[in-house]
């Protein structure tokens, strides 16, 4: 039996209920999924189910530093993805900018920000996306950017569409915008999704739920801001992305 | 960080998904090391699930010292041309599992700290992985590194196998198999770098 949206609301309600109830009798506040999440039924057979093996003590140096990127690397055109086909895409055209920071607020400069999303109509550019959705023939979906020396970065991009998956029935992803990012560590990784406000879909959704947390999940959605409007062109979104990391790199700039 | 500068909470994961591939893999990407250098090696191997069925839609990173034993500083992992021997080896590659889940790059030897055996560090990304998983690629040509290696050390002797590539004694230049299981009876470690204990003290 294919599980309706209802089955997986309940299955989502009672992980973030098991949740607050750990919270409220002490237990610690956890900002990342668990890898192992049942109501995204993909996490079933790719998760480890033995313990992660702790190196906080004595990471290699390699593991502290990060791989670097230039200007060989990006072009400043990456960061448009209305411009990339010689045409406007259908859609809201948007801007996403934001600044990317380490958890002790100070901005990751000269990093790699790569971005992919569906189009206006929710259908990827990827030949094994079967939405029957259109496919724009000038807008792909990829960009990238290095961070400035404040740690911001800025994409033009159109508003991505929902798209149906297959995870139950009836199954939509909220609109969002994949997010990859590196910082000066490798162990800083982070891959992510940005949503936007107000987006019914929020509720239902089980990638963006395994973020039990309702302060962490909030986080992952980003904030109209008027002010980055530009009048007779694009809507502002402000999103800034925080790095976890290895206390050992803290220690070692914080000296 | 002590002397109550507050700590930011951190973005939260999310799965790379399944429609990375207009994105994510780059032209050269598993090239690290051009084809014509003499001190090329090959690694490679396959991602698999709980099941043992092979991952299709996996990205794998590879990021390691250079032979002289520290991590390179040279830009340009994203426009690498092939065949160029002269660029600067940046320590960085990306590549994406085929339909059987199998991925392969072409690397340089890692230079080693004493009392530490050469490895590659590895970061896994793929549909249904809500957080990525980090693990580290072991060469198997020195023994006596790999057993004075802490983190090996630190394993019984079924897991720490599965962080040590094979020698495939096969064609002219070296080849190392490792294979990667996301879940299973050969599970693969999997490493956590983060001390949460430390962590809560920034609440
Ligand atoms: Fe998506």
């Amino acid at each position: 039996m294919t599980p309706t949206q209802r089955d997986i609301d309940l299955e989502m309600a009672a992980h973030r209920a098991a949740y607050e109830r750990g919270r409220a009798s002490g237990g610690p506040a956890v900002d990342h999924p668990p890898r192992d999440y049942p109501p995204y039924r993909s996490s079933a057979l790719r998760h480890p189910t033995r313990p992660l093996v702790a190196v906080a003590g004595d990471p290699e140096a390699v593991e502290l530093h990060g791989p670097v990127f230039g200007h060989t690397d990006v072009s400043p055109l990456d960061a448009d993805l209305t411009g990339q086909h010689g045409g406007e895409p259908q859609g809201a055209r948007i801007t996403v900018t934001g600044r990317l920071l380490d958890r002790a607020g100070r901005p990751v400069a000269g990093q790699l920000v790569e971005i992919w999303q569906a189009n206006a109509a929710g259908r990827y550019a990827h030949r094994l996306d079967r939405h029957p959705a259109p496919l724009d023939p000038h807008f792909t979906g990829a960009g990238r950017a290095l961070t400035g020396p404040d740690g911001s970065y800025h994409f033009t991009t159109v508003q991505p569409g929902a798209y149906p998956w297959r995870n139950h029935d009836n199954a939509w992803r909220p609109a969002h915008i994949h997010f990859s990012v590196f910082g000066t560590a490798f162990t800083q990784r982070l891959v992510t999704q940005m949503y936007f406000p107000g987006d019914p879909l929020l509720a239902h959704d089980p990638v963006l739920r395994s973020v039990v947390d309702d302060d962490a999940r909030r986080r992952l959605v980003a904030t109209y801001d008027h002010a980055l409007s530009r009048p007779e062109w694009s809507l502002g979104y402000r999103w800034d992305i925080v790095l976890d990391g290895p206390r050992a790199t803290w220690a070692e700039e914080g000296r | 960080m002590t002397g109550g500068s507050a700590a930011l909470p951190p973005t939260p994961s999310q799965t790379i998904g399944p429609f990375f591939g207009h994105a994510l893999p780059f032209a050269g990407g598993g090239d690290l090391a051009p084809a014509a250098h003499p001190g090329a090696v090959t690694v490679h191997g396959r991602v698999h699930d709980g099941a043992g069925a092979p991952v299709p839609d996996a990205i794998v990173e590879l990021w390691q010292n250079g032979p002289e034993g520290r991590p390179p500083r040279a830009p340009g992992s994203l426009a690498r041309r092939d065949g160029d021997l002269a660029q600067e080896f940046t320590g960085f590659g990306r590549v994406a599992t085929d339909a059987e889940g199998r991925w392969s790059a072409r690397t340089l030897r890692p230079g080693a700290r004493a009392g530490r055996a050469p490895q590659v560090s590895v970061c896994v990304f793929a549909r249904g992985l809500l957080h990525h998983l980090f693990t580290r690629l072991y060469f198997p040509d020195d023994p006596a590194a790999l057993a004075a290696d802490p983190l090996l050390a630190s394993l019984d002797p079924a897991r720490r196998a599965t962080l040590v590539a094979t020698a495939e004694p096969l064609g002219p230049a070296p080849r190392y198999r490792f294979d990667i299981h996301l879940q299973g009876e050969k599970e693969t470690v999997f490493l956590d770098f983060r001390d949460f204990r430390d962590f809560r003290d920034f609440r």
